[in-house]
């Protein structure tokens, strides 16, 4: 029984909550939030300890880990903490709001040797799963362009602005940094992640101080490219729904949470697969879980972290590593967009400071973006030898 | 309530709500795009005899509720059974006002305020209270028609009994005992444990609807699970996604789902008249061939 600590009791962290009690390897024995009437309640009718501050949980409640379910902007800062006290971590999505610092927090937890996730729960659906073993596999070939895509109705209609972190941009809210970074993950999933960002838009479209669609273009260094479509204000959706086509040389293969649809060319075959379509459904694919709340996704999640602080990790997990390199795509996404004045292409206030490697790759594209081009490929073949020297 | 119905008729297919396709899904939306096409089907389910209608309480389904309470004689016998919150509503409305706005805007007065407030002395009172306003603004659209069971959905269900806030069920079966003068019911994935905590806090014959069929599909626990709690405990169970969303055959999977004698009563939910009809008459097929062989 591992005990865990679990901060902000919001919408996830409510979830979290619910899960890890449910959870046979997890004692989930405090909480930490910022509102006293949770704090209240969870001590009345949860009989959990609770805090209002997290060095204090951490320092008095003897954990073994602890699950981060805070506004993105908070998650620097108690990750880094946590894993300085040696404990192991469960991060809702995104990882951060700077790829620098997320790829410091995934090195500091592979050096103290912790376990460490992001709750990409996507990389625990069946189809999703099925689909990145067929692409990986070659079921369809070569892969020449991957589409994600992600809807929903958050936001459909104006509101006033600032009513909670995720209405305000410098604490991780917005399109980008709660849907697309869903898909984008998931692409880095099935794909690998891309070698550039080739442009990208993003649109309020009733949103005050957010974007409400993301639209961007990848290139994937080896010929392939990826298309990212992600909108939080489209109506016609009931919940939010995400799906993945990946385009083969020999056959495309598409995947939502529901089902999964193969398509092979006419002469081609893969495993027990004939040419044309075959079309599955999670009803086949999930593996069930002991306790369920929302989707098997949320419960295989919480079991992957549980089997990574018994030491066993999983192949699929999404380590603080994979986040990393989809918190790189979505600022890349941000300094790209070609709507946003330069000002604003940065989530956290820019620090007065040296620029540090990525700024200057970025400033760098951003020039060549603007010369035209012929001076755009030139840059990026500067940049990839760029990258290869520093590799 | 021995009188839940042994066929109920269900919502889902009207939302666009499937759990194997969004193209279908999609395309039921399309097709049930106004209250009309809804009470369209209702009234072909009504005609085949059903009488219980287990809904959701979205905004089309308050709607209905009206027509029917407009044509009595139209609907006589004709009853609701809804569960609560509309969990997608919610859902949405959390990620864009959090846990304080959402609760402000479903509710009225400065009843969140207090709460928010967080005097650990009234906390739990307040609590209380508030989950029985937002029971009785749920319940608002159901003031004319006949409600025998309100259900609890299963996303507040199984958060509930995953936090171990499990009194909030005897609350919850206690307010609409006492203001609706009706039984609580509860949806569930985790039907076992779910049985325990109910029993727990004084809910000894609960009112269950939860999955089973024929895969074990969301059926936390798994099959022999399920079939020993309806031994062993009185549960009164109804199956929902007996088909699990179109994965089991239809006869195959009502032959499976008839022959467990701890079904109390099977809910089902069809598009056409033709699916209506089929599938009552597989139920009564198979359940006339068990009572047959005794």
């Amino acid at each position: 029984m591992f005990r865990i600590g679990l901060v902000g009791i919001g919408k996830m962290g409510i979830s979290h909550l619910a899960i890890a009690r449910s959870h046979p390897g997890l004692e989930c024995v405090a909480v930490c939030d910022s509102q006293a009437f949770l704090l209240a309640g969870a001590r009345s009718h949860l009989h959990l300890d609770a805090y209002k501050s997290f060095d204090e949980m951490v320092a008095s409640a003897r954990l073994d880990g602890v699950v981060v379910s805070t506004p993105t902007s908070s998650h620097t800062r108690l990750a880094r903490a946590a894993l300085e006290h040696g404990l192991a971590v469960f991060v809702e999505k995104p990882l951060t709001l700077r790829a620098e610092e997320s790829r410091a927090l995934a090195q500091l937890a592979e050096r103290r040797g912790l376990a460490n996730q992001v709750g990409y729960h996507n990389r625990f659906v069946g189809t999703f799963r099925e689909l990145r073993r067929l692409v990986q596999a070659g079921a369809i070939g070569r892969i020449h362009h991957v589409d994600g895509r992600a809807f929903g109705p958050v936001v459909t209609r104006p509101a006033g602005a600032g009513r909670t972190w995720r209405t305000k941009k410098a604490e991780g809210g917005g399109c980008l940094h709660d849907y697309a970074c869903h898909v984008i993950d998931l692409m880095n999933f099935v794909k690998g992640p891309p070698a550039e960002v080739v442009g990208s838009r993003t649109t309020r479209i009733h949103s005050a101080q957010v974007e409400d669609a993301v639209h961007a273009m990848f290139e994937y260094g080896d010929g392939a490219t990826g298309m990212l479509e992600t909108n939080w204000s489209d109506e016609s959706y009931r919940k939010m729904t995400t799906a993945v086509t990946v385009y083969g040389t020999r056959g495309k293969v598409f995947a939502d949470r529901q089902e999964i649809g193969l398509f092979l060319d006419s002469g081609s075959t893969f495993e027990k697969f004939e040419s044309g379509w075959t079309v599955r459904y999670i009803t086949e694919l999930q593996e069930p879980v002991a306790y369920y709340l929302r989707g098997e996704e949320y419960s295989a999640q919480l079991d992957a972290f549980a089997d990574a602080l018994s030491g066993r990790p999983h192949a699929h997990a999404s380590t603080f590593a994979s986040a990393a390199e989809t918190d790189a795509v979505v600022e890349e996404i941000l300094a790209l967009d070609g709507s946003l004045p330069t000002e604003r292409r940065r989530v956290a206030d820019a620090e007065p400071c040296i620029p540090s490697t990525d700024e200057l790759l970025q400033a760098a594209r951003l020039y060549a973006r603007a010369r035209g081009a012929a001076a755009r490929r030139r840059m990026a073949d500067e940049l990839r030898r760029f990258k290869e020297r520093r590799a | 309530m021995s009188g839940i119905d042994r066929i109920l008729f269900g919502d889902n297919q009207f939302f666009g709500v499937n759990h194997m396709s969004e193209e279908k899904a999609r395309a039921q939306q399309m097709r049930f795009r106004d209250t009309d096409s809804i009470i369209r089907v209702l009234d072909d389910a009504y005609d085949r005899g059903i009488r219980s209608f287990m809904c959701t309480t979205h905004d089309e389904i308050g709607k209905v509720a009206d027509h029917v309470a407009a044509h009595p004689k139209r609907y006589e016998g004709f009853r609701f059974l809804p569960g609560m919150p509309y969990a997608h509503k919610y859902a949405n409305m959390l990620t864009e006002l959090g846990v304080v706005g959402t609760l402000k805007a479903v509710t009225p007065g400065g009843l969140v305020d207090t709460v928010a407030r967080g005097a650990k002395s009234t906390f739990s009172r307040d609590l209380g209270e508030l989950t029985r306003m937002l029971v009785d603004v749920e319940m608002a659209r159901f003031a004319q028609v006949e409600t025998p069971v309100v259900f609890m959905q299963n996303v507040v269900t199984d958060l509930l009994l995953g936090l171990g806030a499990h009194q909030f069920f005897a609350e919850f079966a206690d307010h609409v005992h006492r203001r609706f003068g009706v039984e609580a019911g509860f949806f569930t994935m985790n039907l076992p444990a779910l049985v325990d905590a109910l029993e727990q806090v004084g809910i000894p014959n609960p009112i269950v609807c939860c999955n089973y069929n024929k895969i074990g599909f969301r059926m936390s626990g798994g099959i022999g699970a399920y079939d020993r709690v309806l031994e062993e405990r009185p549960v009164r169970c109804i199956a929902m996604s007996v088909f699990a969303s179109g994965a089991i055959a239809p006869a195959e999977a009502i032959e499976w789902v008839c022959a467990r004698p701890g079904i109390q009563s099977i809910a089902f939910g069809a598009s056409s008249d033709a699916n209506i009809a089929a599938t009552i008459e597989l139920i009564q097929r198979f359940d006339g061939a068990r009572a047959a062989a005794g």
